[in-house]
């Protein structure tokens, strides 16, 4: 178990009702309870089974200390975004300087953009903006890379290896290979392509 | 994910609030479980339910609250540990139940578990439960970590016996959805055998003995409920789930229970304030442990209290304090009365941090608002983002049903509307649901007012009624208010969009799927044959053939002075999807016809229809399918006027 730079340290994975958000931070929560770390997550989904924003809060800490399944504003420490515009939203309430992203740039549209009430914002200037407020930030297209092993479905895989290699939390690829194959049997070989992607494209960013 | 039934003490497991309730459930040693589903309380029965059969309980998902805690009551008084856990409102529905079950007390342990949703994000209303325990004298117990969630459910069990009635643990949603470390104790060895003890002498049945006394003379009862209750502060004063931490003699007291004291001891550390300020936690919040809150009270002239919808704690404490002789300290109370902390909602750790600041005389600055710049460009950016509000599924039947309602209402030309119910339906109140839903209330209250509106044309009153439910809610409680319109002749159509799921809980069986808890076949209710039973005219159509519900729709609002029942029947997308994990139709818009804004139609595809998998594109002025979004329900192309939007079968 490796020290932590802040107790708790806190990790946010936000998205879009559907996206994996649940799936995902149990992932993540799994892996970190199996490198010795103690964690609470919340999945804060709301009512509505699909397209609604969606956030998981992570709180790590290598003991017990006194600490609750919420985030204050500007406590985040590593911010992932499964859809842009979510990423953006816990920014701007839970981010500070030093906070570290991993951004999709796939966007899902929320209904009040589809029927033209609202605007998308322009995905360039999202992507500026996520970067004026991130210590560093990691954008990729892991939705067009899932769509390159075949389905969306390896998304968030993807993102999970480009946490990994961002270095924002103590996890070692060996866990992370671990829980996948004990939590996902069937599509183990699969994702284990995906998490390779995600921390290749970290590696060698393209866009960043 | 996390396997609750393993036999494997002093081992920790990461589980939700809801898991570590059933685990605590099962390391008590329960023979029966019941529920109805109800967000945020539905994992625990989700839990139980598939390992049912593995371990040897027996646990049902019944047809509403009310019938699932008066089966629990059974098992209890027949001598088997049973539980049962429902959402707040669930505890409105047993409440007449509830109120003679404690007339005659219990058998074995019943513990009832009710989550709470403060806020009301995924219900009809907010509601404090715990009122309803003092209200009926249930001891009651508020869990603040998943740890404390198995622990304190595998305590009221006990409780429940040794007091010889119900207990209630209230959870909520941010402790109910939240993971945490849980660590196993031992699972006992069931050796559950039933027996109900009634002695029923038929040559004397005056000497009869029954378990649960006869009820002719119920302030007699009551005499023997407020003793037993009387016994359970004494319970309360050394539980390990009651403390306090801070100074001796701290400027301040907090006291809180349940989620909120987690909000209040990260905030004492946030705001520094270890050294001036005392935490009392209570776990055990009804009855209250009144000699260790009387001795808290002493170490502070100040008193604070953090908690959530109801001021229940805060309101208690106080009552307390003035039955205490006149030369004990009397603290200045701060708190909801006093507007210090928010008298609606949930709390969450910002809102404790401001709290608990004003009332010590601090400001506070965060890692965001400790930077001027920051702060500002943050601002800013929040500024542009659009807001993400409810809506159906893509290939949602119900987008289809509202739609075929909305256009039938406009046919018929007479200004109908649709009286609304719970569930994936009370979205008919927003925009994916062509705001059609206008009273949207209770389980079964969508037909129960219908009955009303359905009897006002004396009073001149001639607008079309559609009562709308869910296949879930029509057998929850919309059929006694169904049977009342067919027997008082109210004019009204209750439209069932059967989607052959409780889709928004997170599609549990009911009646009508055929399929029990556990995961094996039962009896299969039918809904036409029920409706139809009671003489009503039904009609059933898909939704999806949205010429043939529409004409029907409109034959019925105008075939006029009876009931009549329109079933709306097409699987749950999500539910589909699961099984053949296949789209049925490949989407595209045919840029060649789709006109864009040339079109008469006005976007009438994206603007009004508003189905998330299809997107205006900007630069091509034309409609296009978001393919990672698309269902591939086929539902658009009928209702695009140029038969732009193509499907093809898969």
């Amino acid at each position: 178990m490796e020290e932590l730079k802040k107790e708790p340290l806190n990790l946010i994975i936000a998205g879009v009702g559907g996206q994996g958000n649940v799936l995902m931070s149990f992932l993540i929560g799994s892996a970190l309870i199996r490198s010795g770390y103690l964690v609470t997550i919340f999945d804060n989904y709301g009512a509505s089974q699909r397209l609604g924003a969606v956030a998981s809060y992570i709180k790590i800490a290598t003991k017990d200390i006194d600490t609750s399944p919420l985030l204050h504003e500007g406590d985040a420490d590593v911010i992932v975004g499964i859809e842009p515009i979510e990423l953006l939203r816990n920014l701007t309430r839970f981010g500070n300087p030093e906070v570290i992203t991993v951004v999709n740039t796939r966007p899902v549209y929320p209904i009040g953009v589809i029927s033209g009430e609202e605007e998308y914002p322009d995905l360039n200037k999202a992507m500026q903006t996520i970067r004026n407020l991130s210590a560093q930030s990691w954008i990729l297209n892991a939705t067009e890379e899932a769509m390159k092993l075949g389905n969306t479905i390896y998304t968030n895989v993807i993102l999970m290896g480009a946490l990994l290699g961002s270095g924002a939390l103590p996890l070692s690829k060996t866990v992370m290979e671990e829980v996948l194959k004990e939590e996902l049997p069937k599509a183990f070989d699969i994702n284990k392509v995906a998490l390779e992607r995600g921390l290749e494209l970290v590696r060698n960013p393209t866009n960043n | 994910m996390a396997s609750i039934e393993i036999d494997a003490p002093g081992t920790t497991q990461l589980l939700l609030g809801n898991e570590a309730i059933a685990r605590g459930a099962l390391e008590a040693g329960i023979g029966f479980a019941t529920a109805y589903p109800g967000t945020p309380s539905s994992e625990i029965m989700g839990t139980l339910a598939p390992i049912s059969k593995k371990i040897g309980i027996y646990a049902e998902w019944s047809i509403n609250e009310m019938v699932a805690f008066e089966a629990a009551s059974a098992a209890s008084l027949a001598n088997i540990r049973a539980l049962s856990s429902m959402k707040a409102n669930g505890v409105n529905v047993i409440a007449d139940f509830l109120v003679n079950l404690q007339m005659t007390g219990i058998g074995k342990g019943l513990v009832l578990v009710v989550c709470d949703d403060p806020g009301g994000m995924t219900s009809s209303n907010e509601q404090d439960t715990r009122p309803i325990a003092k209200w009926l004298n249930i001891p009651l117990l508020e869990p603040s970590t998943a740890q404390e969630c198995k622990d304190m459910t595998k305590w009221a069990f006990e409780l429940s016996e040794e007091l010889g009635m119900v207990c209630m643990v209230r959870s909520v949603t941010y402790l109910s959805h939240t993971r945490g470390n849980v660590r196993f104790e031992k699972l006992p060895e069931i050796s559950n055998k039933a027996s109900f003890n009634d002695i029923y002498d038929i040559d004397n049945p005056r000497q009869s003995r029954f378990t649960c006394g006869m009820q002719f003379h119920p302030y007699k009862q009551s005499e023997v409920l407020l003793k037993k209750i009387s016994k359970a502060p004494e319970k309360f004063e050394s539980s390990p789930f009651n403390s306090y931490k801070g100074p001796d003699t701290p400027e301040f007291l907090i006291i809180s229970s349940g989620i909120c004291s987690t909000y209040v001891a990260e905030a004492i550390g946030v705001l520094n304030l270890q050294d001036r300020v005392g935490i009392v936690k209570l776990g055990t919040t009804w009855p209250l442990p009144e000699g260790f809150i009387t001795k808290q009270l002493e170490r502070s002239s100040n008193v604070l209290f953090i908690e959530e919808i109801a001021p229940f704690v805060e309101q208690s404490v106080m009552e307390l304090a003035a039955s205490l002789p006149p030369d004990r300290p009397r603290p200045t109370f701060y708190g909801k009365r006093s507007g210090h902390v928010r008298a609606w909602g949930e709390q969450d750790l910002n809102l404790v941090i401001q709290s608990i600041a004003s009332v010590a005389g601090i400001s506070y600055q965060s890692r965001k608002t400790s930077s001027t710049d920051y702060q500002s460009n943050s601002d800013e950016a929040a500024k542009i983002l659009p807001a993400r509000p409810l809506t159906f599924c893509p290939g949602c039947p119900h987008r289809a049903s509202f739609w075929a309602i909305k256009n039938a209402i406009q046919l018929d030309g007479r200004n109908g509307f649709v009286t609304g119910d719970i569930g994936c339906t009370a979205m008919g109140m927003i925009s994916p649901g062509s705001f059609q839903v206008r009273t949207y209330y209770a389980m079964g209250g969508g037909v129960g007012v219908a009955n009303g509106f359905g009897h006002l044309d004396q009073f001149d009153f001639h607008q079309p009624v559609i009562a709308v439910c869910g296949d879930a809610t029509f057998f929850h409680a919309s059929i006694p208010g169904l049977i009342n319109g067919v027997w008082n002749k109210s004019n009204f159509t209750l439209a069932i969009l059967d989607n052959s799921a409780t889709a928004m809980t997170g599609f549990q069986p009911h009646p009508g799927t055929g399929m029990m808890a556990s995961g094996e076949p039962g009896n299969k209710v039918n809904i036409e044959a029920v409706c139809r039973s009671l003489g009503v005219h039904v009609e059933i159509c898909d939704p999806f053939d949205l010429n043939a519900a529409v004409t029907t729709l409109l034959a019925m609002m105008r075939n006029e002075g009876n009931a009549k029942v329109l079933i709306l029947r097409h699987e749950c997308e999500l539910v589909r999807a699961r099984k053949t994990k296949q789209k049925l139709f490949k989407m595209y818009v045919d840029h060649d016809k789709c006109i864009g804004e040339e079109c008469g139609c006005n976007r009438l595809c994206t603007r009004v229809f508003s189905c998330p998998g299809l997107v205006w594109d900007k630069e091509a002025g034309k409609a296009v399918i978001d393919e990672a979004v698309c269902a591939g329900c086929g539902l658009c192309a009928d209702v695009c006027p140029q038969g732009a939007i193509v499907k093809e079968a898969l």
